[in-house]
């Protein structure tokens, strides 16, 4: 396994170098979204510069290029997941829209009254609200994985979740991005299927930090963001299997996702374009292509290790601070660190980083049961990713320091 | 843009030790106030005899600045009547927008005129002072 090289890397984006009230950036946000590369962003550029037209239209040269791009970015995704054909992959805004796809597409045609779905109480809003939205459209019901007390799930309990006959999905965040914990997913995926109960993940948190391989894990939906792996904004998956994906209705209805339309009934193309009505964000997917090619050079494996040793470089010079309150399990953590410091307010203390040129996230994260859950209104949050160094973890720990100082 | 504008001395201190926290046995009026950016909940009590407040006392937790806003607001408006404290509050949030203050004297609350050089900790200032307005809304149905 190569080290990874974070000096080169960080010349590769440009907004690193920005300042921030008269001090260096020092970005620690990146379980909210990522920097983008010159690669992506410049590819992107001269997609529009040189070669936009609209996709899967035109019998002109531009659109053949545009499309080429788009339908490229597909394969990239498909095979940086392992998934066992490209069709597989459909282009949504992002995680948000993928999961409330297939609560539409999938879930109003499969789950019915008195059904169950099964999600934990450490989802981000993206997967609960959706959920919420389909059992009390249906008359359905939902049940929640007990948390054991260092905050990670409860096997036992799913098991016992699913073997309930009215159980008909498992949606479960992969990473939780307020505790950093990767859940055992092949596992979890192993205990729903044996009772025959298809498992969605929520990997906006997880497909940037580690390789994920779909044929291993045999998850049957899978949801994730280009934005927080280095790719734009706007555009992300939803993978589903192909027998799963020939099964569902669709979601958005428009151009694009026809085979034949009359006044009264259509026919839908196969997927995935019966799933991406409208003209898509194909300028996006090709920069999310551009991503996922950087990400590749680099290698999943030295970005994972990389995160794993500043998180525990970080968690060591925290605890050395002292009056540090640290969330989420010690084991298994992706480059997530949630806290709360003495007696300040994580938006006083996100405020006063900022100061120092730190950018952290504060608040509950979008996931207000698990505030609750770990007794706390909300927490500070620092995450890394493969440009962060061990220099900048040292400029987020001495402003703390401050802060502590101040709050006394 | 300075920091020190927002953390002065007395917004500490009124973090460290708010003054009127607690409840009131027999509130007239009780009333919740959320900050959905942060999560962040006040629940204000009010005692009233009459126009007048006689007391008031505040639950809840939050960052400096909403903690220090309530704290100064609950202490200024001991005393007042109820169509002095809208005026105040109105004159509050002039002063978070910017606006031309009006003739109220803010007294301690002056102190709080560097948050509106910070957009995002506005909502934090308001919270106490939303959570007033619409306890007496509440006293005048």
């Amino acid at each position: 396994m190569s080290s990874i090289d974070v000096k080169t890397i960080r010349k590769d984006f440009p907004i690193l170098s920005t300042m921030v009230h008269d001090k260096p950036l020092v970005y620690l946000d990146n379980a909210a979204t990522t920097q983008k590369p010159n690669s992506v962003i410049d590819l992107m550029n001269e997609y529009m510069h040189n070669h936009n037209a609209n996709v899967h239209r035109g019998i002109h040269l531009l659109s053949e290029k545009s499309t080429e791009g788009y339908e490229t970015a597909r394969v990239k995704v498909a095979n940086f997941f392992n998934a066992s054909q490209p069709e597989e992959i459909i282009f949504t805004k992002g995680t948000t829209e993928s999961i409330n796809l297939v609560a539409h597409a999938w879930g109003r045609k499969f789950i019915g009254k008195g059904d169950i779905i099964i999600l934990s109480e450490m989802e981000h809003h993206s997967n609960l609200v959706p959920w919420q939205l389909l059992t009390k459209s249906v008359g359905a019901e939902l049940k929640f994985v007990e948390m054991n007390e260092d905050a990670t799930l409860n096997l036992e309990n799913l098991r016992e979740l699913v073997s309930d006959k009215r159980a008909k999905l498992v949606a479960l965040s992969y990473a939780s991005n307020v505790l950093g914990n990767v859940n055992p997913v092949k596992e979890l995926i192993k205990i729903a299927h044996s009772e025959n109960v298809p498992v969605l993940l929520d990997g906006a948190q997880a497909a940037p930090h580690h390789k994920i391989d779909f044929a291993d894990i045999d998850c049957d939906f899978f949801a994730c963001s280009a934005h927080k792996m280095l790719g734009p904004t706007g555009i992300g998956i939803m993978y589903a299997k192909m027998g799963i994906l020939e099964d569902m209705d669709p979601f958005l209805g428009g151009g694009e996702m026809i085979l034949e339309v009359g006044l009264h009934e259509s026919t839908y193309k196969e997927p995935p374009h019966k799933f991406e009505a409208g003209t898509p964000n194909y300028i996006e997917a090709i920069g999310f292509g551009a991503a996922i090619d950087y990400l590749n050079e680099v290698g999943m494996d030295t970005i994972h290790d990389h995160e794993a040793n500043l998180s525990k470089y970080a968690i060591g010079e925290l605890e050395k601070l002292g009056d540090v309150a640290i969330y989420g399990p010690a084991e298994g953590r992706a480059g997530i660190i949630s806290f709360n410091i003495g007696s300040a307010h994580p938006h006083d203390v996100a405020q006063l980083l900022d100061g120092d040129g730190v950018a952290v996230r504060a608040g509950h994260h979008c996931a207000q049961p698990l505030m609750k859950w770990l007794k706390v209104s909300s927490t500070s949050r620092a995450s890394f990713y493969l440009y962060n160094t061990e220099a900048e973890v040292d400029v987020f720990v001495e402003s703390l320091g401050k802060i502590k100082e101040m709050f006394n | 843009m300075s920091l020190d504008l927002l953390y002065r001395e007395v917004i500490l201190d009124h973090y460290k030790n708010p003054r009127n926290r607690g409840k009131l046995d027999s509130p007239t009026v009780k009333f919740d106030g959320h900050n959905p950016l942060c999560g962040d909940t006040v629940t204000l009590h009010l005692k009233t005899d009459g126009d007048k407040i006689t007391d008031v006392r505040f639950q809840g937790e939050g960052c400096s600045i909403s903690l220090a806003s309530i704290s100064m607001m609950t202490d200024k408006i001991k005393g007042l009547s109820t169509s002095e404290v809208k005026d105040l509050i109105e004159n509050f949030r002039a002063m978070m927008k910017g606006e031309e203050n009006g003739e109220i004297d803010m007294g301690e609350l002056e102190v709080l005129q560097g948050v509106k050089q910070f957009p995002a900790r506005i909502k934090c200032a308001l919270l106490g002072w939303d959570t007033l307005k619409q306890s007496l809304a509440k006293l005048d149905e």
